[in-house]
């Protein structure tokens, strides 16, 4: 953005530099002549030279900025070999194998990673489901629909949501939603959609399916908020030619809107899906916690960061806890891909190419 | 006729999207109020938690060990944050390496808090072998720097660059223009920046788990493990006792109220602060 904005300052200052030497030039050089013996002459320049104008003082500036925004590679690969370092018990052990195998039992130590990685893709693709329709909905009507009165307090509202910790979210689905899900929805999912053996076992209240709804509900105003800021992107003149050939407003955000930032809404979409494989404390609130595969939704469940987080600081032996820290190498690997790839996406609509026309 | 029907029902469609999305929220709010603020008292905010099946206690411990965490890691994580985000507006304008510090801070922001946890555990907690406020305040810092260096980044490229060259042609080195012409002028923005990320670390819980762990006692101590808000909820909210419950309601609403008082805050700062005639 500002590189582009750079272009016409450069033009519009060019006459300005060909007055500027005139002036310049004599002060630059009584400077260099009065540079020791009158020092009163220029005070300003006296001033600027003790606070240390110096390609010293510069350089250093530009390194410690620099070393700074290493920092952040720094850390990446710090937790990267961090990772690895302390897993490499169960790395050694259990190799690839680790991720098909069923067995979690620390007290033979035998351990697989299989029932996690189910539950947390199961989860998280759930809550994909159910949150980006609605997501899409609310940007749809927030940058289309809205009356312009309603658009800022209704964008707030669902910008607080993303505001609320993870375990505010967590106590409320302990204690609304999982009694809502035991004696509401729970038995109404069984009576209509029973038959599709989704749905079958007892139902305690807590499981796959509840923890996929408050994930819904948690990673909603990212998908949204992105989403918005996208369709945003596009220029309305292709709003506009749409109309222009007669199109309904619905068929305007169709092909103007939609397909125009479509590129984009999957980035946000991936971008959430990175939030959902990693959310812990809700999910491990909610899910039950008991590594098993299986196919009925009601059924408690584990995911990847939820194992971390119950079975961390408990974690006895080495192997155990080498383990776990595998466990959490997977989950590090894994977002940082779903992350990058969604970032790629995200940049490649609202950076280089706001007005591609398809 | 059938067109005008669908513009119709997808209309109809985004607004009850709209509805159901608003309607977690208000009934997450209306929760927490009403179950949180019967259990908030003076006692809460002064005692530490009371031992099982007595009544009474408070949180006064994790309000202050959270307080306490908080301050270590915006300590660390926003004076690095802010430095980072200086190198990529002013330094590293097109720069490749500027581009690969931006992409890997937003992938950075992606990482799920529980594996720092897990890296700042291994890393401090094993070599000192004991959990502490310390190691805590690490785990927060990282969380902190990415969001920060962003928005530090997207606030100074909003200034102008003439008021840059107009520091530069008086002779001011280049390190004084950052940081009293182009940090000045976007602090408005940057201090947002600083507070949201303040405002997210503040409800983590995860990665405290195994770094600061929580304490039932007072602690001041660096070294030590120390109590956090956000812990302690969720410490009483899965427990069995009612009268804890109570707590992790009152707990939440506090923290709730916390966060909901800066990111306001921050959108009437931030809307007042913005940019007067910048280009």
């Amino acid at each position: 953005m500002s590189s582009t904005r750079m272009t016409p300052e450069r033009e519009s200052r060019s006459p300005l530099p060909v007055p500027s030497p005139l002036p310049n030039a004599p002060a630059a050089s009584s400077t260099d002549a009065a540079s020791g013996a009158d020092a009163s002459l220029s005070p300003i320049r006296d001033f600027l030279s003790k606070r240390g104008s110096g390609r010293l003082a510069d350089n250093s500036f530009a390194a410690v900025m620099l070393l700074c925004a290493c920092s952040i590679f720094a850390i990446v690969i710090f937790i990267f070999g961090i990772l690895v370092v302390h897993s490499r018990l169960s790395l050694m052990q259990f190799g690839w194998k680790f991720f098909t195998r069923q067995a979690w039992d620390p007290v033979s130590g035998d351990f697989g990673a299989l029932p996690f990685i189910y539950g947390t893709i199961a989860t998280s693709l759930l809550a994909l489901c159910m949150a980006v329709p609605l997501a899409l909905g609310v940007a749809v009507f927030l940058t289309e629909l809205c009356p312009r009165p309603l658009r800022a307090p209704i964008s707030f509202l669902t910008e607080l949501l993303a505001a609320i910790p993870s375990v505010v979210y967590g106590l409320w689905a302990v204690f609304v939603l999982v009694p809502l899900m035991r004696d509401v929805i729970g038995p109404f999912l069984y009576k209509t959609l029973g038959w599709t053996g989704f749905f079958e076992g007892p139902n305690f209240g807590v499981g796959l399916l509840t923890a996929s709804m408050i994930l819904a509900i948690m990673i909603l105003p990212i998908i949204s908020s992105l989403t918005r800021d996208i369709m945003n992107a596009v220029p309305n003149s292709q709003r506009e030619a749409v109309l222009a050939l007669g199109a309904t407003r619905w068929e305007m955000i169709r092909i103007g809107v939609l397909r125009n930032s479509r590129i984009g809404i999957v980035g946000a979409v991936m971008l959430g899906l990175g939030r959902a494989l990693g959310e812990t404390m809700a999910v491990t609130m909610v899910i039950g916690n008991h590594p098993d595969i299986s196919k009925s939704l009601f059924a408690p469940g584990y995911t990847l960061a939820s194992v971390i987080a119950n079975e961390f600081s408990e974690a006895t032996g080495d192997l155990y806890l080498s383990a776990l820290i595998e466990i959490g190498l997977a989950l590090f690997l894994v977002t940082i891909v779903v992350n990058a790839i969604a970032r790629l996406m995200v940049w490649a609509v609202t950076r280089n190419a706001p007005a591609r026309v398809n | 006729m059938m067109r005008t029907a669908i513009n119709y029902l997808v209309s109809g469609l985004c607004i009850l999207a709209t509805v159901l999305v608003i309607l977690p929220l208000i009934a997450i709010l209306f929760y927490l109020i009403y179950k949180g603020a019967s259990s908030l008292n003076f006692a809460f905010f002064t005692r530490i938690p009371a031992p099982v099946g007595e009544s009474g206690g408070g949180m006064a411990n994790s309000i202050v060990g959270s307080g306490i965490i908080l301050f270590l890691a915006s300590l660390m994580g926003i004076p690095i944050g802010i430095a980072a985000g200086v190198y990529l507006a002013e330094f590293g304008r097109g720069k490749a390496l500027a581009t690969a510090v931006r992409f890997t801070a937003d992938v950075l922001n992606g990482v799920p808090s529980i594996v720092m946890g897990i890296a700042i555990y291994s890393l401090i907690v094993m070599q000192q072998k004991h959990f502490s406020a310390l190691a805590g305040g690490v785990a927060l810092a990282i969380m902190m720097v990415p969001t920060i260096t962003r928005t530090t980044e997207e606030m100074l490229a909003t200034v102008p660059h003439a008021i840059r060259e107009a520091a530069l042609g008086l002779g001011v080195p280049k390190w004084r223009t950052a940081i009293s012409v182009s940090l000045r002028t976007a602090s408005p923005g940057i201090i947002t920046g600083c507070m949201l990320a303040f405002a997210r670390v503040a409800g983590e819980t995860a990665p405290l788990l195994f770094t600061a762990f929580g304490n039932q006692f007072w602690s001041f101590k660096l070294s030590e493990p120390i109590a956090a808000l956000p812990l302690q909820i969720y410490v009483y909210a899965i427990s069995p006792y009612d009268e804890w419950h109570r707590l992790a309601w009152a707990g939440s609403l506090v923290l709730i109220v916390l966060i909901m008082v800066s990111v306001t805050l921050v959108r009437i700062f931030a809307n007042r602060g913005a940019l007067k005639g910048g280009s």
